[in-house]
């Protein structure tokens, strides 16, 4: 085939031409900005070297606060979606009436989008919560977030609404994998319920969970829409994760330039917790 | 034995029902107060509404300017996605047949893109746009391309090696150009990749928030995200017309679930899997 050097730079300039000046770009003036006191409004920029990653690290307690916040949630979400999707999984793999419509049904929330995800949630926690409590005198069900604990698990609750569902479509697909003649095999030499599930069906598993912990990780780390329309980080900034709190930093109180040190922070830890997980996790895959 | 097995298929039928009402909950009981007044919802939150009406969606149907939203929301997924399908299918077909170094280099870079959070691109990629003059929705749909091609030709490329170079070939032989090979040869046998990518890039851009919020974020212009987020502003406490805007917003996705439901399953798993 005669291919020119040209055909190859024609075909594939629109799509670099986008993605240099979308990402590319922005990225690395992003790591640029943040060594200045850009305030988004002036065109001054003036270099100010590490300042504001110290300012970040030491004098932050917001930051501080609302990176253990996003660590904690985004251990106990990660749990949380991935052992009930796994067991959504299992459920509608067993042959029974409807396993379609179940499938169907716990995948719904994943596609309703964050905002709308978070302003329904409200609606169930601040209203319904507090109706029911009233009417029947359950304590635990008032004042839904109007604290951090609520609004931590709250949180959880809605996370785990939309993305089990998600997690569990990446488990079916691994579940259908698993030939039949290793677990019938399994069966002859005595394997059954537990011990099946412990050494034939979560060794075989194990590229699907490379990928859902790798999803389930990013996403609620990198939450940002619901947390906004669940609580909008209050009360009193108790509920900021770690997306919202650099959004505020920039459009709330206008430094941009210390909003950008964040950003890099958080990119940073991002794609290290992202290539540490998919080295552990890899390294235990099996062939069946 | 056999009347284990079925007491035990009954009790995991009996599991599921429960599991599925829990899912659905949420969204009945949205449903349920949307038809409700205020006041109705105030005194009895579960209770079912007194009379049918459908008063509340004809407020929040115009208060929150739903038709022009629900327009622009289309006219920016539609054409972003076209255009993402097209200049990523283009580029991974060249990443896949030319084996350079600058393809291979070119690919590692686009792929990687994927793990940087996009926190860290907006305040400079919106100091760039508004130089460029291009906070408008000619703008954002560049964006969704620039955004969107990292993950889309990840997906192509990986679909493409696994096809044999043979027909292109024979197609250059016969005196096609490039254009002609990648339109009447490749653009077909992508068909079953395409619909996958359609549908990840249809749910992405038809619910992101953040960046229209940053780009377009006027009068006339708003997608419906961003006319959710506004109308919950303002009325805050109006959950009779707050619920059903929320059930308004959520028919359309409805409505694509189950048209495309082939198609989003298929786009998940494959999506998952890069």
């Amino acid at each position: 085939m005669n291919r020119s050097k040209k055909g190859f730079w024609i075909f594939i300039f629109p799509a670099l031409f986008a993605f240099t000046v979308v990402q590319v770009i922005p990225t690395l003036m992003g790591i640029g900005y943040s060594f200045t006191d850009w305030n988004g409004i002036g065109t001054t920029k003036n270099f100010v070297g590490l300042k504001n990653y110290i300012t970040t690290l030491t004098d932050d307690a917001l930051f501080r606060q609302a990176f253990v916040f996003t660590f904690l949630f985004s251990i106990c979400a990660v749990i949380s979606v991935n052992v009930i999707g796994f067991a959504l999984a299992l459920l509608v793999t067993q042959k029974i009436k409807g396993a379609n419509l179940l499938r169907g049904i716990f995948f719904m929330p994943n596609l309703i989008g964050g905002i709308l995800l978070g302003f329904t949630w409200q609606f169930i926690f601040v209203q319904v919560f507090e109706a029911v409590g009233e009417t029947f005198n359950i304590s635990w069900l008032q004042g839904w977030l109007t604290d951090q604990k609520t609004g931590f698990i709250g949180l959880l609750i809605l996370v785990t609404w939309q993305l089990s569902g998600y997690m569990m479509m990446i488990y079916i697909a691994q579940i259908q994998n698993i030939p039949d003649s290793v677990l019938e095999a399994a069966k002859i030499d005595g394997a059954t319920g537990w011990k099946r599930l412990k050494s034939i069906i979560f060794p075989l598993m194990m590229p699907a969970f490379t990928i859902g912990l790798f999803l389930s990780i990013s996403n609620s780390f990198k939450l940002f829409d619901q947390n906004l329309s669940l609580t909008g980080g209050g009360p009193v900034n108790s509920t900021q994760m770690l997306a919202l709190n650099i959004y505020n930093t920039a459009f709330g109180e206008n430094r941009f330039g210390l909003a950008q040190s964040k950003a890099v922070i958080f990119m940073i830890v991002v794609m290290a917790i992202s290539i540490i997980q998919l080295t552990v996790t890899k390294k235990r895959e099996v062939e069946a | 034995m056999k009347k284990r097995s079925y007491m035990k298929k009954g009790i995991l039928i009996v599991i599921g029902i429960v599991l599925a009402l829990i899912f659905v909950a949420p969204v009945l009981l949205l449903i349920n107060s949307s038809f409700k007044s205020l006041q109705e919802i105030y005194i009895d939150i579960l209770a079912l509404p007194q009379k049918f009406t459908l008063n509340n969606y004809i407020q929040a149907f115009e208060q929150m300017d739903f038709l022009p939203s629900l327009v622009n929301s289309l006219l920016i997924t539609v054409l972003s996605t076209v255009l993402i399908l097209l200049v990523s299918s283009m580029a991974a077909w060249v990443l896949v047949r030319y084996k350079t170094r600058s393809s291979k280099v070119l690919f590692l870079v686009f792929s990687s893109a994927l793990l940087i959070p996009f926190q860290c691109v907006m305040l400079p990629l919106v100091d760039v746009m508004s130089k460029l003059n291009l906070m408008n929705r000619p703008g954002l749909i560049f964006m969704y391309v620039g955004f969107g091609c990292s993950m889309s030709i990840v997906l192509f490329h990986g679909f493409i090696k696994n096809i044999p170079a043979e027909l292109e070939e024979a197609a250059t032989i016969d005196g096609c150009n490039m254009f002609q090979t990648f339109f009447t040869i490749v653009i077909p046998l992508l068909k079953g990749i395409m619909a996958t990518v359609a549908v990840i890039n249809v749910m992405w851009i038809w619910n992101d928030f953040l960046l229209p919020s940053l780009v377009i974020n006027k009068n006339g212009m708003q997608t419906l995200p961003l006319r959710t987020y506004l109308f919950f502003g303002q009325y805050s406490k109006k959950w009779d017309l707050a619920t059903a805007a929320l059930v308004l917003c959520m028919i359309p996705i409805i409505i694509f679930y189950l048209s495309c439901q082939k198609y989003i399953v298929k786009g998940i798993t494959a999506g998952a899997g890069k």
